[in-house]
Formats: C-alpha cells, structure tokens, sequence
C-alpha cells in the first residue's frame, strides 16, 4: 500500500505561537484516518496548513511530491481536497454550479458530466435541490453539497474538517456512511472531527491531538477501547 | 420646463448614463473580484478615446508606448517575484503573458496602422490596444498588496490615477480630441429627435451588459469569478487562482471602460485628465448597487446620468454638485441596508 500524504515534524504558527508542534502523521493509499482531540486542540490549524492556507514548518509530501512550498491551487489541481469546517459555498449561486466548480482543476473535462451524476445518485437531495442557492439550503444539505463538490474535483485524498458539526444525529449517522462508502471508491480520507467515537468507528487508523501534540496514535479499534480515551473523549462507558 | 425639453434631456442622460454604467459594472465587477476600487477606470476611458483619435488622425498613439512600457515594468516584477520564490519553471509563461502578448498587440497594431485601416478596424484597435493596461497596472500595483485591507487598495487606487493622469499628459499631450460620430442616422420619436449616436450608446450598454450576463451565466471562467466574488477562500479550495481572476476581470472591466470611451469620443471633447469624472460618476452608480450588484448599478448610472442632464440644463455650473450630492443620501441609505445584511451573514 503506497503512502498518500506523509507529514512529518510539522509546526503551524500564528504570530508567534505554536498552534501545532511537531506533529507527524501518515495517510496510507484508501485509508480513513482519523484525528480527533478536544476543540482548540489545533486539528483545524493542521488541515489549514496541509492545504496551503497556514505556513508551515516541517515535511509534507503527498504522493510523492513534496508539497510544503506549493500554493493551494497547485495542491488542489495534484488532488488533494479539503472541506472545511465552514463548508465555504458560494451562498449565492446554484447548486450545480458549486458542484460545476467543484471540477474547475480537472484538465480533462470529458468526464465531468458523469461525476455530476455519480454525485447526484449519492446525494439525490441535491439533484431535487439544483436550481436552488446553496445559502438557502439546510445544514445537512449544505453539508452534502460541501461533500459532493470536492468529491467533483476526483480527489486522491480528501480532507474534512468536522463534517458532522452542527448537524442533527439521524444526518450524522448518514454523513460517516458516505465517508465509509468513499473508501470503496478508492479516495483517501482524513478526518478531523470532535466526535470521536463516530470517527474512530468509520476510520483505519486514528490519532489523537491535544495542544498541539499528537500524544497517542494506534488503530482505530484499539483507540476505540483504550480505557484513557473512553473517559476523554467516548462519554466514559 | 416644457415636455419636449424634459423629453430631450431624459434621452440626453439615458445615452450619459448608458456609457457611465458601462465603467459602473467594469468598477462593480473588478472590486468583487479583488477588493480593489478601481478609480483609474475612467482614465482607461478616456485613453480610448485619445488613442482612437490618434488612429482616426493616422497617428500611432502613445497608448502604444505606454503598454511596452508597464509589459516591460510588469515583466521584471514578475521575474523577480518568480525568482525570489523559487519558482523559475514559471518564467516561460510570465514573459509570454507579462511581455510578448502586450508587445505582439502594439506591434500588430503598429502593423496594421500602415495599412489605412477603415473605421470598423480602428475601434477594435483602439480597444487592443488599451485592454492590457490595467491587467499590467494590476501585476505592477496592487499584486503585491493583495492581502492588504479595501482602505489601503483605494488610498492605491486614488495615487495609482494620479500617477496616469500624468502619464496620459505624457503620452497623449494636453490637447482635447473629439472624434467622428460613428454614424450619421438619426430618427424622430414621439417629436423628438434621437440621434443614431445616442441610440448606439444605449444598444451597445444594453449588448455588453447582455455578453457579460452570458459569461457569468453559462462559462465556467465566468462562474469561476462570480465564486471569487462570493467566496475567495472557497474558490481557492476549488483551484481557482485569485490573481487569475482579478486578470480576467481587469481584462473585461477595461473592454467595458474601452467602449465607454468610443461611444463618448465623438459626443464629448476628451482631454488626458477627463477620465477622473467619468470614474467617479461611475462610482456614484456603482455605489447605488452596493458594489456588488450589476442591475443595480447599471440603474444607479443611468440615474446619475438622467439627474446631470436635468441638472445641466437647471444650472450648467452646478450639475457635478447637484450629481455628487446624490451621494450623501445613497450612502446613509446603503450604510443602513449593510447593518440589516451583516446581521443575515451572522446566521
């Protein structure tokens, strides 16, 4: 199994402060990796720094290349995608035209309009809802066209950043399906989410960062019993 | 004030209005994308004009010097920002897009200049010509401070028309040019008379604005700016490349500019510095519509347009003071339409 993304010794600042310190993780080629950890713990900050938004310290090579100097642009159009916590729609346009952007970095267009179904047939809500701007639809809805636009782009590895934020248990329970279906799919996936137990049960492998640091990593079934985690983070039974 | 006169004047500032709307969505649309308020749009205006009248009197206009020159400025920025970043694979594309496409439409312009060319070729000679200015102005100025707030970009902005107004004294010179009318049809409607200069100017607001309702509309290019407009950070995630954009948009808002400055050459004496008042007209317009809404803005020029030519005809002295009080009201009145809208952002 080749390795998608590798970071290594990673350090994120703003200002002056550290926000992520020397963290180092890998996400194996159609794995899930998960990195859950308490809010403020710096999960966000890693994901903005593995997409090019932060400056970062450290190695990051995704397949193969390094990517630590690229621009977000370059990231994206090599495949690497991230949705983040804020979903960042375009609220005034469509949806077919979020998902139509969605594929804006593919050279090869001719497969464009089979994605847009593929994604339709994923998220039938969205092909009901096509003709209507994204700012008006509800948040598990939103959250579905965040998904279904990234996944227009054909990702190799797909980032996202607490995708069940603010959603109601039953699309939640629907969200992590999806995330676990992606991996048939071939797309790498890493998760960052607060929801642990949901993450650690869809997820390969998982780590967990606090303050900054990563201070525990294993696979995610064994994070999923490790008493230390079930009193931090799994509701303690 | 009879109806016919209150006919002609309405008429009169509809054809005034049409040609500021088309700078109004050129500044709407250029701020959307970059943030930055282009003031210098109506100079851009207006050295259309100046360059066509230079064509129409076989002369080849400085414009052509002044495009080698920013390609030449913009070029070495360009290498230098490649080089201290590392990326010198990017060259080859920076000086074909920073140096040989500016120098190639003044050569091809310089080329066809010898050949006599008819009217119909000047114009869009006239527009070659003047649309790589402000994406060079771009590369040059406000690249660098892209990151930088709306209040720094403006205080740019306002320098950056200055430093053109005397490079307009420069390369055009101070003398004032009106160029020939492109047509010489006129009609009478409902007893007034329209000339066919007036009813060119408002087909070819009403065509322009049409292209661009289309380009954002049905390209993905075009979707791709509307999504920089709505949402920079989104659009990055997408792969759009926000100083790709703002090109394009600089590229579409200085062909709006350029063909405001046709349709206003033969109806009105240019100078070298009657770009500022154009611009800030447009503004005005622009401002209606909140920067960011091109229907309205289109109206909110049109108005500007209506309101000066009835103000001209009640007090020539005093129509700029009568059009840009309009401003004081529009800006209270946005001023408490942007609370309510902040307040629906928030959720």
């Amino acid at each position: 199994m080749s390795q998608m993304l590798s970071m290594t010794d990673v350090t994120v600042c703003y200002d002056n402060v550290e926000a992520v310190r020397n963290v180092s993780l890998a996400v194996d080629e159609g794995q899930i990796v998960t990195v859950i950890g308490p809010n403020g713990a710096g999960k966000t900050t890693l994901l903005m720094a593995a997409i090019g938004l932060l400056a970062s310290r450290g190695s990051m090579v995704f397949r193969g290349s390094d990517i630590r100097k690229m621009s977000v642009e370059d990231r994206v159009e090599r495949r690497l995608c991230l949705v983040p916590e804020k979903r960042e729609l375009f609220s005034d346009m469509s949806v077919a035209d979020n998902l139509l952007l969605g594929s804006y970095s593919l050279r090869d267009r001719s497969g464009v309009q089979k994605t847009l179904d593929e994604v339709y047939d994923r998220f039938p809500r969205l092909r009901e809802r096509q003709r209507q701007a994204a700012g008006t639809l509800s948040g598990g809805e939103r959250q579905m066209l965040a998904l279904g636009r990234a996944l227009m782009a054909k990702p190799a590895l797909l980032m996202l950043d607490e995708p069940s934020l603010g959603l109601a248990p039953l699309i939640v329970r629907e969200i992590f399906r999806t995330i676990a279906s992606l991996r048939d799919l071939g797309v790498s996936i890493l998760l960052v989410e607060q929801n642990a137990r949901a993450a650690l049960e869809t997820a390969d492998y998982g780590y967990v960062l606090e303050t900054g640091e990563i201070v525990q990593s294993g696979p995610a079934k064994d994070l999923i019993h490790d008493p230390r985690l079930i009193t931090a983070y799994l509701g303690g039974h | 004030m009879t109806s016919d006169i209150a006919a002609i004047l309405a008429i009169d500032g509809i054809a005034t209005g049409a040609v500021y709307a088309l700078v109004a969505i050129g500044t709407v649309l250029i701020f959307t994308v970059t943030r930055v308020i282009f003031i210098p749009f109506g100079d851009i205006a207006a050295f259309t004009a100046l360059t066509l009248a230079a064509l129409d009197a076989k002369r080849f206009p400085g414009t052509g010097a002044l495009v080698v020159a920013l390609a030449c400025l913009a070029t070495l920025i360009e290498i230098i920002s490649l080089i201290r970043n590392g990326e010198v694979r990017l060259l080859p594309r920076a000086l074909l897009f920073y140096l040989a496409i500016p120098l190639a439409v003044v050569g091809i312009a310089w080329l066809a200049m010898r050949m006599d060319p008819p009217l119909a070729v000047r114009l869009v000679l006239a527009l070659m010509l003047i649309t790589p200015i402000a994406p060079l102005l771009d590369r040059i100025v406000f690249r660098p401070i892209a990151d930088g707030t709306v209040l720094l970009l403006l205080t740019v902005s306002v320098a950056l028309h200055f430093a053109l107004v005397g490079l307009g004294l420069l390369f055009f010179g101070p003398e004032g040019v009106r160029t020939e009318p492109l047509t010489s049809f006129s009609t009478e409607f409902a007893g007034v008379l329209i000339s066919g200069q007036t009813m060119l100017i408002v087909i070819a607001a009403l065509v322009f604005s049409g292209l661009l309702y289309l380009f954002f509309d049905f390209t993905l290019v075009g979707k791709s700016l509307r999504a920089t407009a709505v949402n920079r950070t989104g659009s990055r995630l997408m792969g759009i490349r926000p100083a790709r954009a703002g090109t394009i948009a600089y590229l579409l808002g200085s062909l709006m500019a350029g063909v405001s400055g046709i349709l206003i050459a033969p109806v009105n004496t240019v100078f070298y510095d009657s770009g500022f008042l154009i611009g800030l007209k447009a503004f005005v317009g622009a401002i209606v519509g909140g920067m960011t809404s091109y229907p309205g803005a289109a109206i909110g020029a049109v108005g500007v347009g209506i309101l000066e030519s009835f103000a001209s005809f009640q007090s020539s002295a005093l129509k700029d003071v009568i059009v840009f009080s309009l401003l004081i009201p529009i800006l209270i009145w946005r001023s408490l339409a942007s609370l309510h809208s902040e307040e629906e952002i928030e959720e």
